[in-house]
């Protein structure tokens, strides 16, 4: 056996059932051993493509996600992905090929330092240089990427390494003496937690990414307390979006109830998130009244990185979060939540009709029709934000996003990965004019798969948030964001790569057009044509507190009822 | 303030560039970066001069300990000895200014190394302050070169930087 046929013998060991990628020269003798090989590979158009869809995979399964790619070109795009996962903690191995050993540092033929250049953007990666390394590599790296806080991992294998004759074992031994996540959160801190909610009059539970495998326990203490819910963009999901508990995402384009609660909290119990700065605003300014924050975190340098902490717990969000369900006392909070019920009430999220078909409606009716049931993704923008708003999700794992690097192009693939990973689901993929174009050519790879991805693009000709801002902070000075003059007919494009298109235009129509799309089986693209100078609101500025909240969009308070 | 952290790390391949990298990303200041293998196989020991106030440090010892092939992470903030070499290259063009640089030489301890008809390189240990006022000191008389290895340190008695046990996950 050679060492490509030792790698694939090794990741089926790891229990891949797929790969996302693209071949090329330095990567060849692996694809030539993946033919003879029990896992499958979905060959890509682009390997951006190949990382986003190995992360949509990994996002939806909580499995490790694996992409490949060849030397030079082929790996370098993967660098975004790998940056995408790594700030969203997600789970990714990524193999590339490389040019022969003799050959590295003399600028060979696609020759790039993959492994300089990817350091920064993994978690952890390698470079095997001794063939009989290949499996204690592979099963390091998928420890690596799946334990303690998730995360990306590539691995270099230069084309010698994969030729050689493979001669070790598989059995192996992970010893990695600077790397022991630790799982259970500290008893002490943990009672400490527990007395400082005890004494809270006004406290609310922060939910995060990092969360999205604990929903259980977030669940039963969220029960068992009566504290009040805020599910971040990454936690969506984690705590039912429809339970009377939860008040919504925080941050820039939170719901009010969830920006005030943060404001006038006097503690906060937040679990498994890194206090974004789209979700706090102005550092300084943040959760002022709070006397208590707990954090808890498996990793410990999120803790007190940006935020005072007060009572810090390093662990795993699930199993933490286990401990202090069953040590939560029910919480005596009736005047506190009656203030939040006001808010909530008084400030949902909205939108004002207009005669045009808009997002928001788009959004909201695919929700009712699916009754939630589906799995999200999407691309950046005001789409991905209305997407967030607007459609409740009640499960983990059914919301997949690109939040911690803002990704335009994530949505389509990661709907691949994300289908792939849970066959029988439904996955709507809510995307952008501008995001759906940086990644388009993956239609061939759905074509080819027949998965049950719906996209709906929501065409608003604009790259509409940027356009948003200049609007509100640049003087509605439109400098390069206008595509409408330009963009295709998306319907047909889709048509184009053999998959059904429909286009949607008059909002009388839309009930019909998601019954339309829903009914098809395999995949659909929607273009929904929208209108053109939507806002996204309530809106905290960049830097700003949630004091600064603009709740409506100011041009239609003017020109409005 | 200035921290002398001590850094355990796997010396694979690479490990220098990732805690080098670490710091330029993350925006620490660091004054000086030492390394060089122990006394067990497959471990080297890196020593680092961080500026900032403790804030800083923790974060510097967190991101660091989250790099794989970090093992352990220590600022000495307990009562350690620092060193740092020194080679300090000086012109001297008479004898009257090679005695005065020989002398200066002797009160901080210097051995000269080198000899030429109008150089001398000293050679010098001791902390990082002691190696900047011996630099200064031979300032007026013209320094040609000054090559200093940046700080290295130990904490004095039992305590040491090793490997921890295996921890159950
Ligand atoms: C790769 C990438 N480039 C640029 C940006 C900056 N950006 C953020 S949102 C946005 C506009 C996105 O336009 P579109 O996908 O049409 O979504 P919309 O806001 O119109 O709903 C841009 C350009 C980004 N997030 N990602
Ligand atoms: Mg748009």
């Amino acid at each position: 056996m050679n060492g490509a046929a030792a790698i694939l013998k090794a990741l089926e060991r790891q229990g891949v059932e797929v790969i996302f990628g693209h071949p090329g020269g330095t990567i060849m003798p692996t694809y030539d051993a993946l033919y003879d090989s029990p896992i499958r590979h979905v060959l890509v158009r682009h390997e951006q493509g190949g990382v986003h869809a190995a992360t949509g995979y990994a996002r939806a399964s909580g499995r490790v996600g694996v992409c490949m790619a060849t030397s030079g070109p082929g790996a370098l795009n993967l660098v975004t992905g790998l940056q995408d996962a790594l700030m969203d903690s997600t789970p990714v191995v990524a193999i590339t090929g490389n040019v022969p050993q003799h050959l590295i540092g003399t600028d060979a033929f696609q020759e790039a330092d993959v492994v300089g250049i990817t350091q920064p953007v993994t978690k952890h990666n390698y470079q095997v240089r001794n063939v009989n390394d290949i499996p204690r590599v592979i099963a390091e790296a998928f420890y690596i990427a799946s334990t303690g806080r998730p995360g990306p991992v590539l691995i270099d294998f230069p084309k010698d390494v994969q030729l050689a004759e493979f001669t070790g074992s598989f059995e192996v031994e992970i010893d990695l003496p600077g790397y022991k996540p630790t799982y259970r959160g500290h008893p002490r801190q943990i009672e400490r937690a527990l007395e400082a909610l005890k004494k809270a009059e006004r406290p609310v539970l922060m939910v995060g990414g990092g969360a999205q495998h604990a929903a259980a326990e977030i669940f039963a203490l969220a029960e068992r307390s009566g504290i009040p819910v805020i599910t971040t963009l990454m936690g969506l999901g984690a705590f039912p979006g429809t339970h009377p508990q939860c008040l919504g995402m925080p941050g820039m384009h939170g719901s009010v109830a969830a920006n005030r609660a943060i404001h006038h909290a006097d503690t906060i119990l937040a679990i498994g998130l890194r206090f974004d700065d789209r979700v706090t605003g102005k550092i300084s300014r943040f959760a002022p009244h709070a006397h208590t924050i707990i954090h808890v975190d498996i990793d410990p340098a999120e803790i007190g990185k940006l935020v005072r902490t007060h009572i810090p717990v390093v662990g795993d969000a699930k199993w933490v979060a286990g401990e202090l369900a069953k040590g939560a006392q029910r919480m005596n909070i009736g005047k506190w939540w009656a203030q939040l019920e006001e808010w909530k009430t008084k400030h949902p999220f909205a939108w004002k009709p207009k005669p045009y078909l808009q997002s928001q409606e788009v959004i909201q009716a695919f929700w009712e029709a699916t009754q939630g049931q589906a799995i999200v993704t999407s691309g950046v923008g005001q789409h991905q934000m209305f997407a967030a708003q607007f459609f409740k999700f009640d499960r983990p794992r059914s919301w997949i996003n690109s939040g911690g690097l803002g990704t335009m192009g994530v949505g389509l693939p990661f709907a691949i990965g994300a289908a792939l990973a849970r066959p029988g689901e439904l996955v709507i993929d809510f995307d952008g004019d501008g995001s759906f174009q940086m990644t388009l050519q993956e239609l061939a790879t759905l074509k080819k798969l027949n998965l049950n991805v719906k996209i709906v693009v929501l065409n608003n000709g604009f790259l509409g948030m940027v356009r948003q801002w200049q609007d509100l902070f640049h003087a509605r000075r439109y400098s390069e964001v206008y595509l409408a003059d330009s963009n295709p007919d998306f319907a047909k494009l889709a048509e184009a790569y053999g998959i059904k298109g429909l286009t949607l235009t008059d909002k009388a129509q839309l009930q019909e057009a998601v019954r339309e799309v829903l009914a098809h089986p395999g995949p659909v693209l929607l273009e929904a044509r929208v209108y053109h100078e939507e806002g996204v609101f309530p809106m905290i500025p960049a830097g700003g507190a949630a004091e600064d909240m603009i709740i409506e969009n100011p041009r239609e308070a003017v020109a409005g009822d | 303030m200035r921290h002398l952290v001590s850094v355990l790390v796997q010396d694979n391949p690479g490990v220098l560039q990732r805690v080098a990298g670490l710091i330029a990303r993350r925006g620490f200041n660091i004054e000086s970066l030492a390394v060089g293998r122990t006394h067990q196989p497959g471990l080297s020991r890196i020593s680092l001069v961080v500026s900032g106030d403790d804030a800083v440090l923790e974060q510097v010892e967190k991101q660091l300990n989250r790099l794989i092939e970090v093992i352990k992470v220590t600022d000495h903030a307990e009562p350690h000895v620092e060193r740092e070499l020194a080679l300090v290259k000086v012109s001297v063009a008479g004898i009257e200014e090679r005695l005065e640089v020989k002398d200066i030489a002797e009160a901080f301890r210097a051995r000269i190394v080198d000899v030429a008809k109008r150089s001398i390189i000293f050679e010098l240990t001791g902390d990082s302050q002691k190696v900047s006022n011996f630099v200064e000191a031979l300032r007026p008389y013209g320094l040609l070169e000054v090559m200093r290895t940046g700080a290295v340190g130990m904490s004095r008695g039992e305590q040491v930087l090793r490997v921890r046990e295996k921890k159950a996950v």
